[in-house]
């Protein structure tokens, strides 16, 4: 059996700076430099953060710590998306940094961006000193009470004897069991105060959290004899495989009984986009295949994933004639949208590679040809897409960039239709090449994740792009003074159809063609980008597409493309919100 | 998963790490998650380092049961135990303050008092102020009996509850 499947990037390790002489011994330092020594130990080689007053102990003594590369960034937020980036790409914890109050408050969106889709996240805040807690101090906020609903877990720390442990329980936290971001708050003379450091803590103990790793042997035979009765099985699955590294148990249970492949937008570049048995994305615009297989499927398959309102559309029509094997490392999951004939708790990998020994091979003939005759309306969809003369399509271009940027690249996208053009247009070639914040829906996280994901991948031919557009761009565009200063070599490509147009795309079908406050001004964004100094290029014509793409890939520094697309194109298949799945709008 | 249709009344002892901000945790995840909550009670345990929690609340059982689950996603909570079911004293405490400046309903009241085993805390001219423990219902039918007199002041402090024999539902 041949197996076709993505695998990730191998992330080769930044080169090691040999700590000095004394470094990991015990001995008396005070809070910051515990916070640096904690944050070597767990192998922390960047970070993305902003000075303030409160943290001013700490950036007193980072210079001394070069193992740790300091992105200085233009504000907070973009800050945590770098860090969130970093996180998502390497599958270990991003670190991101600002001080108390406005410092603190603008990383929140980045936390909550990371919460919703599971990504390890450690934001570091500093906080007034601790006599001055609660008294309204200047640049004094609450931001562990602020915080609470998005966060994993988050601690303020108010003894320089707790740090150690707190910043290990704190990574512990971030990346296991389902990954999130996690706060720890540290008032200014806890930075301050010295205590005795005996060295990283090797351990953590920590009673009220031990997630659930191996599946339940019974239940996941009763599902594997499920599966192997099917006759209409389909796989749905999200980011839980990317999280797990599960890209071959997943390939291996598709390839060996034949069950087509449905990836949410998290999920999207965990199996091959080119894959035969790959039917793409379900849901408000995925398309119509594969909303029809699991309408029509006799088992759903569910790996690391969460029945999403964007995924399920009306749950009351949702997979109305499939039982539901539901896979996840989160028990709060299981039963929280949809009830689950088979619930199995577990970590990913574990949970398939036990799942795959009692699974039967399969051909599924059948059901497979079936699909094919659904599937040829994407196919021609597509093709009329493509065709549309005199204008340069938004789908061509990104059909493009796939093709020359090769299977290497990694691309994070901002949201809204470009996001959605991406989602159904790229070829996934490499696991975990998709950063899209899929749950909170952030406008202006691609390009600060981009930074992210560019500092964290070593290796730099492979490609780093972000797809955003001229109105997610303009949320964060601060960073490309960012981008120079550290020479981060991020390629960006706006698709600039001078309107917000996700938005624009529900006033013209739901809310009467009242087009109020969609449409949007921008700058020359060549002209932008040159006064910070960076290459631009603008595109507006079909046959500089490729040409363009390889030119500003090539560019030994950052770079921006501005593609000029049209206004009023639609983001096709479009279900109505709280609509079936099987009631998809085609056109407007 | 069977689908029941029927809201009711659940006891829920939650074991929790005392520390700062448990409680809000656990208070704010009613909120946010849209949890119908009918009493809260918490206090220190047997153990140092662990507090107790005895939650109402009402709900499908599904519904109670993600709730569950979703308490035990907070670091703090050690141990989750929905006693519903299980053959369970519980009790709630009341002070009231009642009204009593006529000899006649000083008489009754405390005669009340005797039937429900009230303790009498405090008295004056015009007022009498007992206190009482049991079942939630017999303390909602003393209150019942007072309410007549007026009420001038009230206090009750939710509802405990305990397993009855000897099991014991600890934090480990």
């Amino acid at each position: 059996m041949t197996l076709a499947v993505n695998t990730p990037l191998a992330l080769t390790p930044a080169p090691s700076i040999v700590p000095p002489a004394g470094r990991f011994t015990a001995r008396e330092l005070d809070g910051a430099r515990i916070l640096c020594e904690c944050l070597i130990a767990e192998g922390v080689d960047t970070m993305f953060g902003y000075p303030g007053g409160v943290l001013l102990p700490l950036y007193q003594v980072l210079g001394e710590y070069p193992e740790i590369r300091h992105i200085l960034v233009r504000h907070e937020q973009a800050g945590g998306h770098a860090a969130d980036g970093y996180g998502r790409v390497t599958n270990k914890v991003g670190v991101c940094m600002g001080t108390s109050g406005p410092g603190a408050t603008n990383l929140v969106t980045a936390i909550a961006t990371a919460h919703m889709d599971s990504a390890p996240l450690l934001a570091i805040t500093g906080q007034v000193g601790r006599a001055m807690i609660g008294r309204d101090s200047f640049q004094e906020t609450d931001i562990t009470g602020i915080t609470l609903p998005i966060t994993k877990h988050n601690w303020l720390v108010m003894d320089t004897a707790d740090l150690a442990e707190t910043i290990k329980k704190a990574f512990y936290l971030c990346q296991t069991g389902r990954p999130g971001p996690v706060l720890v708050d540290i008032p200014k003379d806890v930075f301050q105060t010295k205590t005795y450091f005996p060295g990283y803590p090797t351990e953590v103990k920590m009673r009220g959290y031990s997630p659930t790793i191996f599946g339940h042997a019974r239940q996941i035979k009763q599902a594997a004899k499920m599966i192997n009765e099917a006759a209409r099985p389909v796989i749905l699955h999200g980011h839980g495989v990317i999280v797990a590294d599960a890209y071959k148990e997943l390939a291996e249970l598709a390839e060996k009984a034949n069950i087509p492949v449905i990836s949410t937008l998290q999920g999207l570049s965990a199996f091959p986009t080119a894959h035969p048995l790959s039917l793409g994305m379900p849901g408000m615009h995925g398309s119509i295949h594969a909303n029809h297989a699991i309408n029509d499927s006799d088992v759903l398959i569910a790996i690391g994933m969460r029945f999403d309102d964007r995924v399920t559309g009306n749950l009351k029509t949702f997979a109305r004639n499939s039982k539901i094997i539901h896979i996840d490392i989160d028990p709060a999951e299981i039963g929280k949208n949809v009830a689950t004939a088979i619930p199995i708790v577990g970590d990913v990998k574990n949970v398939l590679q036990v799942l795959n020994k009692h699974v039967e091979e399969k051909t599924h003939a059948d059901w497979l040809a079936k699909i094919a005759t659904w599937r040829i309306r994407d196919t021609q969809r597509r093709a009329a897409d493509m065709e549309r003369r005199g204008i340069m399509q938004p789908q061509f271009i990104i059909q493009q960039m796939g093709e020359v940027l090769g299977g290497e690249a990694v691309i994070t996208v901002d949201v809204g239709q470009h996001q959605m053009w991406v989602a159904q247009h790229f070829n996934f070639r490499r696991a975990n090449s998709f950063i899209s914040s899929g749950g909170l829906g952030t406008m202006g996280f691609g390009l600060p994740a981009a930074m992210g994901c560019r500092l964290a991948i070593k290796d730099e031919t492979v490609p780093v792009w972000t797809v955003t557009g001229d109105g997610g761009f303009q949320m964060n565009s601060q960073e490309l003074a960012t981008l120079v200063q550290d020479d981060i070599r991020v390629k960006i490509a706006i698709f600039n159809n001078g309107v917000l147009g996700m938005i624009r795309q529900w006033q013209q079908v739901f809310h009467d063609r009242r087009f109020h406050s969609t449409p949007i001004t921008g700058p020359d964004f060549v002209k932008l980008a040159e006064a910070y100094g960076i290459r631009a290029w603008r595109v507006t014509d079909k046959s500089e597409v490729a040409q363009v793409i390889k030119e500003a890939n090539d560019w030994p520094g950052p770079a921006l493309v501005e593609f000029v697309i049209p206004e009023a194109d639609m983001v096709f298949p479009m279900v109505p919100p709280g609509g079936s799945n099987m009631d998809a709008i085609e056109e407007a | 998963m069977p689908t029941t249709l029927t809201e009711r009344l659940h006891t829920i002892i939650v074991h929790v790490e005392d520390e700062p901000g448990a409680l809000n945790r656990v208070v704010s995840l009613f909120r946010r998650r849209g949890y119908n909550i009918e009493s809260l009670s918490v206090g220190h345990t047997e153990e140092a380092s662990v507090s107790r929690m005895t939650l109402a609340v009402r709900g499908r059982d599904e519904v109670i049961e993600q709730f569950t689950k979703q308490l035990y996603k907070l670091l703090e909570v050690i141990k989750v135990t929905d006693v519903t079911e299980d053959n369970t004293l519980v009790r709630e405490m009341a002070i009231i303050k009642v009204t009593a400046d006529k000899p006649e309903s000083r008489t009754e009241i405390m005669q009340f008092c005797e039937i429900f085993k009230a303790r009498v805390l405090d008295v004056a001219v015009d007022s009498i102020t007992v206190e009482t423990s049991g079942p939630e219902e017999e303390v909602e039918r003393f209150f019942g009996l007072l309410r007549r007199y007026g009420i001038k002041e009230s206090v009750r402090t939710g509802r405990v509850a305990m397993a009855r024999g000897s099991v014991a539902v600890g934090a480990i």
